[in-house]
């Protein structure tokens, strides 16, 4: 009985307690990346945005949950019930379970697999599941069209995101996460190999289906994309999906590129200021960029981004991988 | 096994626990919410036409095309991998190796540019 307790109830607790202790802070920043993102955009428009719900408009994700809990989950006559409402639960899954292995901080994560790069580049190709899913079973034609251009748009920029983490991982010489990071300690990966970290930024933008790239769900052309026959809370998983997925490939994009919890210089006002706050400063960084890009640009054509994905950024990180093996091959700096 | 188990029982136990908040929030909101179908209502959306087909028709072979020149470049990416975490270790020859083999998918790369397959007008 104590040997039970020992040795699985109580690891089991403690594996639970960690779960939450990532999941509820998590959950909270999806809910006012919503609110944030309303508040900055109204900004750059010289709006106020939304600041009736509380002090500065601050309850207004709680009031918009409560909302859509308390809607009709309309399910179409013509869609494939199970299909239908297993859609938003894979989006939703799969946009949360990338956190498992994302360190926080030098030994601050849940499990430290040694392929932790491997299981998040699965992860988001996985994605592409729930939009398929959501398109064939809605039995809806703008909802079919939004999810057969989502999966094209999705695969052809996750290419050029393979090829960026392959050359980071050139000079990395592990697949672990933490490795990765501790490899920035002297020079941050965006410096030597700027290029690509500009590629994986635009890529992510395209993957996370966000504007410029929000194709799937141009309301002009495709109402709202493979998410047009949701309502309530199976369309509030698609929503809350999006934005944890933007959150999941900023952390990748400071894993891989910008030193994740390291601070900027290993000198002493910085290194005074502990490790996870600099991961959330950097996360939170890079979702403002998010933010003003939908805020700046407008719509790409679908040509105009397949042949960006296709035509420019294959080419392009193909080149860099072969460019960046040649270099350390040749000077003797490749990790061993 | 026993560090295998400790390294991938809590990924499956998050996997778990994600599963049953996305199913929990989806039953709570159909229990606590009014259900008032009609036929009209739950007819698919065509911009307030009746819905004129059904929707699974025939759609361009391009999106076919992307798939299968995805899976090549996959594969290509899947099998980089293990080449970029040991190319210390397996020095020049190693590196040439793959140069090789990236020419020849580079090749092929090249002739469905060519071809016009990536063209989108």
């Amino acid at each position: 009985m104590v040997d039970l307790w020992q040795g699985y109830a109580w690891p089991g607790l403690v594996i639970v307690a960690q779960i939450f202790a990532i999941l509820v802070p998590l959950l909270l920043t999806v809910a006012y990346l919503t609110y944030a993102e309303r508040k900055v955009i109204a900004a750059m428009q010289m709006r106020k945005g939304p600041n009736v719900v509380g002090p500065f408009g601050l309850l207004q994700p709680v009031a918009d949950g409560i909302k859509l809990l308390f809607k009709e989950t309309v399910i179409p006559s013509g869609a494939n019930r199970v299909v239908f409402i297993a859609a938003p639960v894979v989006t939703f899954v799969l946009s949360l379970i990338g956190w498992a292995v994302i360190p926080f901080d030098f030994g601050v994560v849940l499990s430290d697999i040694n392929v932790g790069i491997l299981y998040l580049f699965a992860i988001s190709s996985l994605g592409v599941y729930g939009v398929i899913m959501a398109g064939w079973a809605s039995n809806s034609k703008y909802a079919f069209l939004g999810a057969l251009r989502s999966a094209a748009q999705m695969v052809s920029y996750e290419i050029a995101i393979g090829f960026v983490i392959i050359t980071v991982l050139l000079c990395v010489g592990s697949l672990n996460l933490t490795d990765i990071v501790l490899a920035q300690k002297d020079l941050w990966f965006a410096i030597p190999l700027l290029p690509m970290f500009v590629i994986f930024f635009i890529s992510a933008l395209a993957e996370t289906n966000r504007a410029p790239f929000d194709l799937p769900e141009a309301e002009a052309e495709l109402v709202a994309g493979y998410s047009v026959e949701y309502s309530s809370l199976t369309f509030a998983l698609f929503f809350l999906g999006e934005y944890a997925n933007m959150i999941l490939m900023s952390a990748l994009t400071v894993i891989l590129f910008l030193g994740g919890w390291l601070p900027p210089l290993d000198v002493a006002p910085f290194n005074w200021i502990p490790g996870p706050v600099w991961f959330a400063v950097k996360i939170a960084g890079l979702l403002f960029l998010f933010l003003w890009v939908r805020a700046t640009f407008p719509r790409y054509r679908y040509d105009q981004l397949m042949r960006l994905g296709w035509k420019v950024f294959l080419p392009a990180s193909l080149f860099w991988v072969v460019l960046t093996a040649g270099v350390l091959v040749a000077t003797g700096w490749a990790p061993v | 096994m026993e560090e295998l188990l400790r390294e991938y029982l809590p990924i499956l136990m998050f996997v778990g626990i994600a599963v049953g908040i996305a199913v929990a929030l989806v039953a709570a909101s159909y229990i606590a919410a009014v259900q008032r179908p009609d036929s009209e209502k739950l007819s698919a959306y065509e911009c307030g036409f009746e819905a004129f087909t059904d929707a699974r028709s025939k759609f361009d072979v391009r999106y076919y095309l992307v798939a299968i020149l995805f899976i090549v470049f996959d594969l290509e990416v899947a099998f980089l991998f293990p080449w970029a975490i040991s190319l210390g270790r397996i020095g020049t020859f190693g590196f040439w190796s793959m140069i090789i083999f990236l020419a020849v998918l580079t090749i092929g790369f090249i002739y469905e540019w060519k071809k016009g397959a990536l063209e989108w007008e």
